[in-house]
């Protein structure tokens, strides 16, 4: 089981994300899993040697809104999301629009 | 062995895990020294005779693989080196892989390992300018020209019909 | 007078890459002023295969995500099933796993000297570093059997034992490699040649560094305190190690850094194998794993996120890498900009880049 895991609806996730960005951590990794016909995100942020997650259940219409206003660099992140599972993340600072990488089938992990 | 020529060497890495890269690299540092034999590194593939080509080909850099091939002049030979590069090796079954690198360009010599050794790198390099000679020979006698890797995939297509 | 832009494209095959990243360097004049990376070349989607091998012969699988780091992946899946089936493994392979993973980071920062001699043009000092590389990969190959993947880990333990006589025999060879990077050290770190192409390229503050989730020597580099084998996973709890940090931010403090890690990582395996306890080299393992676990260590190229979740079936359901390259890149193309294109090699190597690991 994860450590310190904070498990929000996607309509807090952007606050969530704000009140750890507050704290002074950085981003570590978002990752996607696939469970049943619905998909968990989980934002991973590191402060010191500490370590806080964010879980968010979605399903495959929802818009995600991107953290990338909050945290710059977490763009490889969701494009990589978009483009491996097929989850729309909207406000991407930098959308490579499904170009991350070019993968034989589309959203191979979907 | 008699060696008639001193060859460059290109490399590029299709979707390896890096393992068999080093290994090329290592092959031509002093404790296996290819470069004794007159062989050298090059970057350019207008410069090289030979082509290492390790890991499978996935469906982003095939086209990479083509034009760098392509690119090179005649007579040129083609090593696949590592298992994933004669025919997919562990990642086989990966969505994004296509298959060995002899699924878009012509190969002649297969060196197997994970990742390959130096030594086993050196005698396909060896076997290689073998081949290297006998191609520059019937050039000189028949006009003989390398596949294009678009030629090549026509090929393919036919055996797949046939 | 501002001159005009143009797209200079870098990659994805290069003379000075091993492996293919591709990098669009928007230039004015000779200056980059944005640099945006792309991704991909070598993606192969090896996260699927979990659904098609057991979660057993996955660690043969996790190894080959990459072949510089294999041991590291290797470790970082093994251990997040660990955890997840409770496992307590023996100490002694907790030393001996600890013992393998400095030398695989040895071997690591040592192949990295050796591409950044031969980035900025000094060849004799690449095949003089990867001459002594060669010892590093012999001392692998007499513990685990191979030279770059070892397929030595297992869950529950190592699939052999390492005699300690062959532990015994490393430690003159380490002091013997310690002479030599000593000998080659003053090239990277006095050199007035070296110097004017290391000193002030590729500058990024410590804070900046921290705020764009840089990982590894990268970060240390910039003053940084964050090294995550102070965790204590494995034995390094039980061994004394300082964090290596350099003020200068540079491509110069890198070098510092990655130099004096070279030290440390010695010293680390020469405490392991004086402490080696005795014991078994593995324990049984019974049932499937249910739960999920995220595993972060320290690879040598900075700290590495293993997540796995699984349901108490035969096959595990997600198993995700977060590799440190990955992490590296959006500062990478931070501190590409207002640089030179001349330095661009210069500054790709020095983030030490893994392309295989960060694409899988």
């Amino acid at each position: 089981m994860l450590d310190n895991l904070y498990e929000t609806e996607l309509s807090g996730l952007l606050n969530k994300v704000k009140e750890i960005q507050n704290t002074g951590a950085h981003i570590m990794q978002v990752c996607a899993t696939k469970i049943g016909e619905s998909y968990e995100l989980l934002y991973t942020f590191g402060k010191g040697y500490d370590i806080k997650h964010i879980k968010t259940v979605v399903s495959l219409g929802d818009h995600v809104p991107s953290i990338t206003d909050i945290f710059p660099s977490a763009f490889l992140y969701e494009n990589e999301i978009h483009d491996l599972f097929g989850i729309e993340i909207e406000g991407i600072n930098h959308d490579y629009r499904g170009g991350l990488y070019r993968t034989a089938v589309e959203a191979p992990f979907a | 062995m008699r060696i008639s020529k001193s060859p460059w060497l290109l490399h590029y890495d299709g979707s390896s895990c890096n393992g068999c890269d080093i290994e090329v690299l290592a092959a031509t540092t002093p404790r296996f020294d290819v470069e004794r034999f007159g062989i050298i590194n090059t970057g350019n593939p207008r410069h090289a005779d030979i082509f290492l080509c390790t890991g499978g080909v996935n469906s982003q850099n095939q086209d990479v693989v083509r034009q760098i091939y392509d690119q090179m002049p005649d007579p040129k030979v083609v090593l696949a080196c590592g298992i994933c590069a004669c025919d997919g090796g562990i990642f086989k079954e990966c969505y994004n892989i296509l298959g060995g690198t002899d699924t878009v360009i012509p190969v002649d010599v297969y060196v197997p390992g994970c990742a390959v050794r130096p030594e086993a790198l050196i005698d396909g390099v060896v076997k290689a300018l073998k081949i290297l000679d006998e191609k520059a020979d019937k050039m000189k006698h028949g006009g003989y020209r390398s596949l294009t890797s678009a030629e090549y995939a026509e090929k393919l297509k036919e055996g797949e019909n046939a | 007078m501002a001159g005009k832009r143009s797209v200079i494209p870098f990659g994805p095959q290069h003379p000075v890459l091993p492996e293919p990243i591709h990098i669009d360097l928007v230039t004015e004049d000779e200056k980059v002023v944005e640099a945006i990376p792309s991704i991909g070349f070598i993606h192969r989607g090896l996260e699927s295969l979990v659904t098609k091998k057991d979660f057993n012969d996955m660690v043969y699988v996790a190894e080959r995500i990459c072949g510089i780091c294999s041991y590291g992946h290797g470790y970082g899946y093994v251990d997040a099933l660990e955890h997840i089936m409770s496992i307590e493994v023996p100490d002694r392979v907790q030393y001996i796993r600890t013992l393998l993973f400095e030398l695989s980071r040895l071997h690591s920062h040592i192949l990295w000297l050796g591409l950044m001699a031969d980035a900025f043009g000094f060849e004799s000092l690449f095949m003089e570093t990867w001459r002594i590389r060669e010892k590093v990969l012999d001392m692998l190959e007499n513990a685990t059997g191979g030279r770059v993947i070892f397929s030595i880990l297992k869950i529950g333990g190592l699939r052999r034992d390492v005699p300690d006589e062959v532990m015994k025999g490393f430690i003159p060879e380490l002091d013997r490699i310690a002479e030599e990077i000593k000998a080659c050290e003053g090239a990277f770190l006095l050199d007035p040649a070296v110097q004017s192409r290391l000193r002030g390229v590729g500058y990024i503050s410590g804070k900046d560094a921290e705020r764009l989730g840089c990982e590894g020597p990268f970060l240390r580099a910039s003053g940084v305190e964050w090294d995550n084998r102070t965790r204590g996973y494995a034995a390094y709890g039980e061994v004394d190690f300082e964090v290596i940090t350099s003020k200068e931010g540079d491509s110069y403090g890198r070098c510092e850094v990655r130099i004096k890690e070279i030290y440390q990582s010695i010293s680390i395996i020469k405490q392991c194998i004086e402490k080696m306890p005795a014991g078994n080299h593995s324990v049984p393992v019974k049932g499937f794993p249910n739960g999920e676990h995220m595993t972060v260590i320290e690879q040598p190229r900075g700290g590495a996120c293993y997540y796995v979740h699984s349901s108490g079936k035969k096959f595990i359901e997600r198993m995700r890498v977060r590799t440190p390259t990955f992490a590296n890149i959006p500062a990478l193309a931070e501190t590409l900009k207002g640089c030179d294109v001349a330095d661009v090699p210069i500054l790709v190597v020095t983030i030490d880049p893994c392309i295989s690991c960060t694409e899988r």
